[in-house]
């Protein structure tokens, strides 16, 4: 691979987008407009309805019992029991994106008998202030109708308020990231779909199998393309999601390599897609079919985590799934753990796609 | 010496029809080699396995001594090409394109100057697709002038060119080969391949019909030579019933074939003492075109191969 070949077909392809106008909008001005779209609409709504999820470690008490038959009682909020082996339930919560939990210690039971001071942990969102206020309304009156079962005693049962994570998400938390693995997806996938079988119609192809660049280094040059798209596209997304909407997505170091791999996974497949498609509309067809479903069902305008299961199980074998689900690790929840696992998918399909792709596409006749 | 390009039974299939169906070929350095054939004849197809862009079914290929399609990244270097409908991407201009071509190959040319060579150089930073069809042309030619190559696959350069152009084509060419370069070329005009080709072969449904020199070829399946006499219908048809050698009308002049000077003189003393009127007298010789034009219609008239009924080198008597 000679980088000189490389640059020289970068030069040609990025004067041909930048030219062309189209290319440009879908890939930096769209997704903008998206961002301050979906960004206006949902950034200050919250949730209307306010479910809690409640971890029950005090396994089939009568007290406990007692309780959630009281915060039921309310009507405000709609109960969904959490199992305790899912760990620290602030953590969970976090990860599945919700922003209300009450955990009932271990013991609640013992203690409520014995007359023994106990607390009912409450995890809410303040950046969700009428939910909590809910959720905190709706365990103050559980709170307080035990207490009052146990009349002529001094109350024993109280609440610790905490807050959801250290850090409080909001929708425009995710939207950052998801939008950014929009642009990752969208821009490479479309074009290269629509170039593989343009070029073959044009014979750019045989033009360019008459030069002694490689087709390795014709991929590696749209890809390095679609990199240069997909860092300015961050840029743009992080600058208006955190002006504007005051977003709190922050890049690390870690979210460099899924601006890498990305575009270079989506490049190979849509070039993939492209060569097996006998005409530019087939495969613009084609193109649709594989881009939009992933589209919609990798987290890219919502978290995956409000997505019934069954959707959440397909999105886990979507390629964008990782690159959202990584951008978000290192960008909003700090997890480098799972930002790695994500890594590790995104980095081990990019370089077999790149590498299928290369394989797969000829640029000789028959 | 070694032949620049040598082809030896090369037969190219597509499913079952065989486009290239066992040609031989010899092109010697430095001379412009010229390949002529109806639509379809397997001229694009023959000239782009040479160009190692197309795999072949069988026979053996060596140009600059390697096989095209197997060492083609040996070739590229050496090599220059016109694809026959050559296009480019839409959005770059042709100084770009040069430039982009001066990378890829490691070269240093002046685009301005390449330019000017073909006659683009108004055009030099229009985008491709705002170009006509002959200035599209034109930048292809200097693209294949980019890596300064010793032997140029041409494929119809001139087609749909103007006569200005298709001058100015020409030009490049016969400087190409002063400069010691081996041209292969294809077209659908005879008079360009007989002015400027050293050789050409006439290919037909994928078989070589006829190979040589212009003038051999003229000399082997032309018509002899004929004395052209303007004179009225009734000359032609005396002149019929009394000469041995036929006489035929052709555009309202009388031709008559001729063998030697010697029957030139007999025959105009006979129109002369006949007293019938005739006003202009010259002589005529098939061109390529013309010889062109009878061996493919007769290869489409499913009749035997020119090549082969063709044994008489100075072709006498036939019609
Ligand atoms: N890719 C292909 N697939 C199937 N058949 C083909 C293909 N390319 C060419 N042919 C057939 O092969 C034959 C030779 O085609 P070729 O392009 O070599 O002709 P040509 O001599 O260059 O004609 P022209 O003067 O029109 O350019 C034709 O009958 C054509 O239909
Ligand atoms: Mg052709």
């Amino acid at each position: 691979m000679r980088p000189s070949r490389v640059a020289a077909y970068l030069l040609v392809f990025a004067r041909t987008y930048l030219r062309s106008r189209v290319g440009l909008f879908f890939s930096l001005i769209f997704p903008i407009i998206l961002i301050l779209l979906f960004g206006s609409i949902f950034s200050n709504t919250g949730s209307s309805s306010s479910p809690v999820y409640v971890q029950n470690l005090d396994g089939t008490s009568v007290a406990s019992q007692m309780f959630l038959t009281s915060l039921n009682a309310t009507g405000a909020v709609s109960v969904h029991m959490v199992s305790s082996s899912v760990g620290n339930l602030s953590t969970w919560l976090v990860s599945k994106g919700y922003t209300a939990g009450i955990v009932l210690p271990a013991g609640f039971q013992t203690a409520f008998a014995a007359h023994r001071p106990v607390k009912v942990i409450v995890y809410t969102d303040p950046a969700q202030p009428s939910t909590a206020g809910i959720v905190q309304g709706a365990v103050g009156y559980a709170v307080t109708s035990m207490n009052y079962a146990q009349s002529g005693q001094a109350p024993v049962v109280g609440t610790v308020e905490l807050n959801v994570g250290s850090t409080t998400y909001q929708y425009i938390d995710y939207l950052v990231p998801g939008l950014i693995g929009f642009s990752i997806l969208t821009s490479p996938m479309f074009s290269m779909t629509n170039i593989a079988a343009q070029y073959k119609k044009q014979k750019l192809f045989r033009q360019l199998s008459l030069t002694p660049l490689t087709r390795g280094e014709w991929l590696a040059a749209s890809v390095l393309w679609y990199l240069v798209l997909v860092f300015a596209s961050t840029v743009v997304m992080l600058a208006v999601g955190r002006g504007l909407f005051g977003a709190t997505a922050t890049p690390t170091l870690l979210t460099i390599p899924f601006l890498i791999f990305g575009p270079m996974l989506f490049v190979s497949l849509g070039l993939l897609l492209g060569t097996f498609s006998k005409t530019p509309e087939s495969a613009a067809v084609v193109g649709n079919l594989v881009t939009f479903p992933m589209m919609f069902l990798s987290g890219t305008f919502f978290p995956v985590s409000l997505f019934p299961d069954y959707l959440q199980a397909v999105a886990h074998v979507l390629p964008l799934y990782y690159v959202i689900d990584g951008l978000n690790n290192t960008m909003v929840f700090q997890n480098t753990t799972g930002a790695l696992t994500d890594l590790l998918v995104v980095v081990a399909l990019a370089v077999l796609l790149f590498l299928a792709a290369i394989r797969a596409f000829r640029w000789q006749e028959e | 010496m070694e032949p620049t390009v040598e082809v030896q039974g090369l037969v190219k299939r597509y499913g079952s029809l065989a486009a290239v169906d066992g040609i031989d070929l010899k092109l010697r350095a430095g001379e412009v080699f010229a390949f002529l054939g109806p639509n379809g004849a397997g001229k694009t197809t023959t000239v782009e396995v040479l160009e190692g862009i197309r795999p072949r079914s069988a026979g053996k290929v060596r140009v600059l001594g390697h096989d095209p399609w197997t060492e083609r990244a040996k070739l590229q270097r050496r090599v220059g090409v016109i694809p026959q409908d050559f296009s480019f991407f839409d959005k770059i201009t042709p100084t770009e394109a040069i430039q982009f071509y001066a990378r890829l190959f490691d070269k240093r040319p002046d685009p301005g100057a390449l330019l000017r060579q073909v006659e683009l150089e108004e055009k030099a930073d229009d985008q491709f697709e705002k170009l006509s069809g002959g200035q599209k042309q034109k930048l292809g030619l200097a693209l294949a002038l980019v890596n300064d190559p010793e032997v140029l696959f041409l494929d119809e350069p001139t087609t749909g060119l103007d006569p200005q152009a298709r001058r100015t084509v020409w030009t490049v060419i016969r400087s190409l080969r002063k400069g010691g370069r081996t041209i292969f070329l294809t077209t659908h005009y005879l008079e360009e391949a007989q002015s400027l080709a050293d050789r050409v072969a006439i290919i037909d449904h994928g078989k070589i019909i006829a190979h040589g020199t212009p003038g051999e070829i003229i000399e082997r399946f032309g018509r002899p030579q004929r004395l052209v006499i303007e004179g009225p219908t009734s000359l032609a048809k005396s002149l019929e019933g009394w000469w041995r050698r036929p006489v035929a009308l052709v555009n309202g002049r009388t031709e008559v074939e001729v063998q030697a000077k010697e029957e030139i003189l007999e025959v105009l003393q006979w129109v002369s003492a006949s007293g019938l009127p005739w006003s202009g007298v010259g002589t005529t010789r098939d061109t390529l075109e013309d010889v062109f034009v009878r061996l493919v219609g007769r290869m489409d008239e499913g009749g035997s191969r020119a090549s082969e009924s063709g044994t008489d080198a100075k072709g006498g008597g036939r019609t």
